[in-house]
């Protein structure tokens, strides 16, 4: 066989194995991100949405739909990535791997594409939902699919590099927790940044869950706070370099080897 | 053709420990080689860079000509690896372990699915195959290691301890099973601590100490420079003090046991006709220590002594 199709098969491996592993804990994987999104859009949709009023020219329920929806995307993609690579260093069946012909390419690539999986399998449950509580319309298919993979990769890609370094399973809940959450609800799920103070508008754009918040919401809604060309360029770009970071880190055996 | 080729290997780990210092070594295609070493000499180091597991500091490695650093996927295809700990995961089915394994090796998911039922069969564990795996004996666990690093069907098959902690019925199963792989052209690397097992079944020995290969030789080679050895006679009748055997070591265990230190020069005929010009029966015999045991305790002893000089 030749390398390439050694490579295809293990590719297609590692992302059966991943899929088949969340697949089998769907209550603990694809059944908690849609409720806690029901519940957003019941209370902060429905309850307290309707007293806010329009935001961007939407209703408020309407406007924070495709952040709900990037949320759980975000959320998931990471956590399938870091508690799946992590398990797979702390009982040493990365080794399974490491013997085995495979670049770290294909490894990265695989697993990366199970977290995009369940990012995306969970963002499908969570736009479902979305669809009991407003008339979604979508502005631009394209560009909405695109933010949708780009971002799942993206988080995929950090939750890699948490589950590389992590020694614990504190390590692997700090950086969601005290990082990921943050930065997700300051960057714009919720609100626009035009309701911010100027110096807190400019604090906001150095969060980058913002750039995918809004590109998002353009491809859904049509509106939103920055430049989506300039938010494409640095969703790629962070892409790129995580990338790199990550295989970097696999081929040192940073947290793998020695 | 040689089936690896270890070439000045050294790493240093980043605590500064030198883990191998120069190790060189040769293992010919079809051999049963046991390298052998005390805890923390470097053996697990060296397999895990002949695994690709340990990144080395220096040195080369090849394997049936492959070399392990520019045709590192030729050559990796042709290892299978047997580590000491458990290194599945614990959750899931048997079956799934070796489906998986196969197919990191390109073996598509069809033809994995054949080899892993043969696998398992081969090693009486296609029962289990939907079992998962923390649910497995210790025994079973230990099968199920060998059973995935064959999935691929390498030719030179590291196993690290893979009989630490099975009983004595296990690892005699074990050993036909790998006695029978090698029968029919898998070359075997064997470390262990069970050092009757490496005479057993090993042709070809190395015994690595503080990171250096210290003895690389033929078993029986290495046996026969043993200069003594202590043999335990157990006699057909109790005798009060020890007989007098001119040339021998004699020391009385009790009543009806005797150990008789023999030198290699010595032969047993003239022990035994002493014995029996005195009266003294024996109804058997066996040797105080493995007799692999001994030399490997005045290799290793000399390894130290040299360290210590240097």
């Amino acid at each position: 066989m030749t390398s390439w199709g050694i490579y295809r098969v293990a590719f297609q491996t590692i992302v059966t194995k991943e899929v088949l592993r969340f697949m089998r804990i769907w209550m603990q994987t694809i059944l908690p991100p849609a409720i806690t999104t029901t519940l957003y859009f019941i209370i902060f949709g429905k309850l307290i949405g309707e007293r806010i009023g329009e935001m961007d020219g939407y209703r408020y329920i309407d406007f924070i739909v495709p952040g709900l929806i990037l949320m759980s995307v975000i959320q998931n993609s990471y956590a399938n990535v870091v508690s799946s690579f992590f398990g797979t260093k702390l009982q040493h069946y990365i080794e399974e791997l490491l013997i085995a012909p495979v670049p770290n390419w294909v490894v990265l690539g695989g697993y990366v594409v199970g977290g995009v999986t369940r990012g995306t399998l969970v963002g499908i449950v969570v736009t479902l939902i979305a669809l009991f509580f407003t008339d979604l319309r979508v502005n631009s298919y394209g560009l909405t699919l695109l933010v949708f993979i780009l971002t799942s990769i993206l988080f995929a890609l950090a939750g890699f590099i948490n589950a590389v370094y992590a020694k614990s399973f504190d390590d692997i809940s700090i950086v969601p927790t005290f990082v990921l959450t943050p930065l997700t609800y300051l960057g714009g799920v919720f609100y626009s940044i035009q309701l911010l103070p100027n110096f807190w508008q400019q604090v906001s754009l150095a969060n980058p869950v913002l750039y995918m918040v809004n590109t998002f919401r353009f491809g859904i809604l049509g509106v939103s706070d920055i430049d989506v060309r300039i938010a494409l360029v640095i969703i790629l770009g962070f892409i790129a370099i995580l990338t790199a970071f990550s295989l970097r880190l696999l081929t040192q055996g940073v947290g793998i080897k020695d | 053709m040689s089936a690896l080729v270890i070439n000045n290997l050294y790493k240093t780990y980043r605590n500064g420990f030198e883990a191998l210092k120069g190790v060189s070594l040769t293992v010919e295609q079809g051999d049963f080689f046991a390298l052998l070493g005390p805890n923390g000499a470097g053996k697990s180091t060296a397999i895990g860079i002949i695994a690709s597991l340990v990144n080395k500091s220096a040195g080369r490695i090849s394997v049936y000509g492959h070399d392990l650093d520019q045709e590192k996927e030729q050559a990796k295809c042709l290892i299978g690896l047997v580590p000491q700990e458990f290194n599945f995961n614990m959750w899931e089915p048997v079956v799934e372990i070796l489906v998986n394994q196969a197919g990191y090796y390109g073996i598509p998911r069809k033809e994995a699915f054949k080899r892993a039922e043969e696998t398992l069969k081969r090693l009486d564990l296609w029962d289990k195959r939907h079992a998962q795996a923390r649910w497995l004996s210790g025994g079973m666990k230990r099968r199920l290691m060998i059973a995935r690093a064959l999935v691929h069907r390498p030719r030179l098959l590291i196993l690290d301890e893979p009989t630490a902690g099975v009983d004595i019925e296990i690892r005699r199963s074990m050993w036909r099973f790998m006695r029978e792989i090698n029968r029919h052209g898998t070359t075997i690397i064997l470390t262990t601590h069970y050092l009757e097992e490496a005479e057993s079944l090993c042709r070809n020995i190395a015994i690595i100490d503080h990171g250096r290969i210290v003895e690389q030789t033929g078993m029986s080679r290495l046996l026969s420079r043993l200069n003594t050895e202590v043999f335990v006679l157990n006699l057909k009748s109790p005798i009060t003090a020890p007989p007098t055997l001119p040339g021998y070591q004699v020391n009385l265990v009790d009543a009806e046991t005797l150990e008789v230190e023999v030198l290699r020069e010595q032969s047993m005929n003239g022990l035994f006709d002493l014995l029996s010009q005195q009266g003294i029966e024996v109804v058997s015999m066996r040797n105080k220590q493995n007799r692999l045991e001994q030399m490997f305790i005045d290799l290793v002893d000399r390894s130290k002594r040299q360290g210590a000089a240097t």
